[in-house]
């Protein structure tokens, strides 16, 4: 008889400790779920936005720290390197490729994919022409060096 | 890859363009700073192609290829001369593809995550209409740039009446359609904004004459920044926002250098028409108390150049024209050879594009201590016994200090007059740019050398030998 009892009491005990499992189980995915929602309400959150971390505000930081940069650096470019450093210039605004392999990108043919593929082609011609144009000048300007 | 460690990489990036831009200002450090730009390039490129949302390598490669291969080969046969119109061609390319870029952000917003089509953020479309706009105008100026310094348009200025207002009528217009597009999304503003703006730049750069092609090829130069920093904005990279301000920035301080090189305004020359306003100049009777030019030979040239102990050349377009800069080298060394001192003036706008001399000269070998700016020579006239002109006009016209009513007054100029004597190549008596007389022609101790400016060299040459 007792052997029995025991026996069941064992059982119960048994199937209340899976059941807290389950229970524990489903709480921590509710807290999980609950955590996730926490943080992408808090990537959302127009709060942070309004600190300065709009993406025209940032972009309008960098490009006013980038102008004083090239102010500063152009000037003293000597004058002898004009030619080379317009030649440069060009080679380097290609960096609008960016923009161009992204455009070209997806694997389905339309009609962006398409003006974003002219776009890689007019880009890379220029990287290609710009850079050795300019080391075709260069190479001119060091020979003549002492 | 992460945007995390994309962003690093553009960064990166931009910083080798800097360095790059730096690199230039001395020779010896500038094919260094070459190849840091070639290697920011390259950064940037594969950057871009681990993005996620780069999935077609074959169509994007093929693209790369022909573009590169066409590019090269542009690069290996250029010849030097040729040299200003190859650079208004390249900024045409980036003005056309910032246009195409900014097209295919408009068609297809999701792939920039910057809205969908017909449902963009305000702020996007505003961006991408600047990018199109600023890209349409450097597209077809260049064009028009690039026909005037090849010869297929008339380097003439084109000047109509009502132009000024016609073209700060498509300014209007195209301001208005920005405006109209960001609250619309319509496609018919964006394209018409693109059509506007190619007309745009069409009817800037046609009234512009050929001296004054600097300053266009810097503006075009410092718009092709511009645009692709607008097209940054758009896609919130910040890589070309970046590199959009070196290279808008570069252009507008080279625009303001040729500026200032001719006293002229940023303005005026945007109106366009030098040549043609001082018509009225040009056809009052030569001055009353001019006496004939002394014309001389080659051989009287060569005597002159031979008893000097210090010569300066003046190189100017005429030289660039006639190809002479290898023939001049040579005369210049056979007087090196007779214990001659030998420099070279060049002044800032001489040529078709900035620093258009100075290449010329480098790539006929000429040492890079010889030629000096006009701020270190001109000081220095005044112990010369010859300045050699060649094919330069109105850099060399006194009346720009003398005459308050000359068109270029106040335009800094070499100071060849004080050199003992002065040695001018010209094809004829025909005006310069300016359209005006140089007085420096009937002086006494100036001697006019007719003819092409290589043949006159080679003929120097034969007397010298």
């Amino acid at each position: 008889m007792s052997n029995i009892s025991f026996a069941d009491k064992l059982n119960n005990l048994a199937e209340e400790a899976s059941n807290l499992a389950l229970k524990a189980a489903n709480l921590s995915a509710q807290a999980n779920t609950a955590t996730i929602d926490y943080y992408s309400q808090a990537k959302s959150m127009p709060i942070l936005h309004d600190s300065g971390f709009n993406p025209t505000v940032v972009g309008l930081t960098i490009f006013a720290l980038a102008c004083f940069v090239g102010y500063y650096v152009v000037w003293r470019v000597t004058p002898a390197l004009h030619s080379p450093l317009m030649a440069i210039t060009n080679a380097i605004s290609s960096v609008i490729i960016v923009g161009a392999l992204i455009a070209a990108s997806p694997n389905s043919m339309n009609f962006s994919s398409i003006i974003g593929f002219f776009a890689v082609i007019l880009a890379s011609v220029n990287i290609a022409g710009g850079f050795l144009v300019t080391e075709r000048m260069l190479t001119m300007f060091n020979k003549n060096l002492k | 890859m992460s945007s995390t460690i994309s962003s690093f990489l553009y960064l990166i990036s931009g910083i080798c363009f800097i360095i790059a831009l730096r690199g230039l200002s001395h020779p010896s450090t500038s094919r260094a700073g070459n190849y840091c730009g070639v290697v920011g390039m390259l950064i940037s490129i594969f950057t871009t192609l681990t993005l996620d949302v780069v999935q077609n390598y074959a169509m994007i490669t093929i693209g790369l290829l022909i573009g590169g291969v066409i590019g090269a080969i542009i690069a290996r046969k250029i010849q030097m001369t040729a040299l200003p119109q190859l650079v208004a061609a390249f900024h045409s390319l980036v003005g056309l593809s910032a246009c195409f870029v900014a097209i295919a952000a408009f068609y297809q917003p999701e792939a920039y995550g910057i809205g969908k089509l017909g449902l963009m953020k305000p702020g996007a479309l505003l961006e991408v209409a600047l990018g199109l706009a600023i890209g349409g105008i450097t597209f077809t100026g260049s064009i028009v740039a690039f026909g005037k310094l090849q010869g297929t348009i008339t380097s003439n200025p084109l000047v109509f009446s009502g132009q000024h207002a016609i073209n700060a009528l498509m300014c209007g217009i195209v301001i208005t359609l920005v405006i109209l597009l960001c609250f619309s999304q319509s496609p018919v503003a964006f394209w018409l904004i693109f059509f506007v703006a190619l007309t745009l730049g069409f009817c800037l750069v046609l009234p512009i004459g050929g001296a004054d092609m600097p300053i266009v090829v810097s503006m075009l130069n410092s718009y092709s920044g511009w645009a692709a920093a607008g097209i940054g904005f758009t896609l919130s990279n910040h890589l070309m926002i970046i590199t959009g301000a070196l290279v808008g920035s570069s252009g507008a301080i080279l625009c303001y250098i040729m500026c200032k090189g001719m006293n002229r305004s940023f303005f005026s020359v945007i109106i366009g028409g030098f040549g043609n306003k001082s018509k009225d100049f040009q056809k009052s009777e030569p001055a009353s108390n001019q006496i004939s030019v002394r014309e001389g030979d080659a051989g009287e040239a060569a005597l002159i150049l031979k008893k000097a102990s210090s010569i300066v050349i003046v190189p100017g377009y005429g030289m660039a024209v006639a190809q002479a800069q290898h023939a001049l080298r040579e005369m210049a060394n056979l007087l090196k050879d007779r214990g001659v001192v030998v420099r070279y003036a060049i002044h800032p706008v001489a040529g078709r594009m900035p620093g258009h001399m100075n290449v010329l000269l480098a790539e006929a070998n000429v040492p890079y201590e010889e030629v000096l700016e006009l701020e270190e020579v001109n000081s220095q006239f005044e112990q010369t016994d010859v300045a050699f002109v060649i094919g330069a006009n109105d850099v060399t016209n006194p009346a720009a200090k003398n005459d308050p009513s000359s068109p270029i007054y106040g335009m800094p100029i070499l100071d060849v007059e004080n050199a003992k004597s002065v040695l001018f190549t010209k094809r004829s008596m025909a005006f310069g740019y300016a359209g005006v007389e140089n007085d420096l022609f009937f002086r006494k101790n100036t001697l006019m050398l007719f003819g092409d400016a290589k043949k006159m060299c080679e003929k120097i040459i034969q007397s010298l030998n």
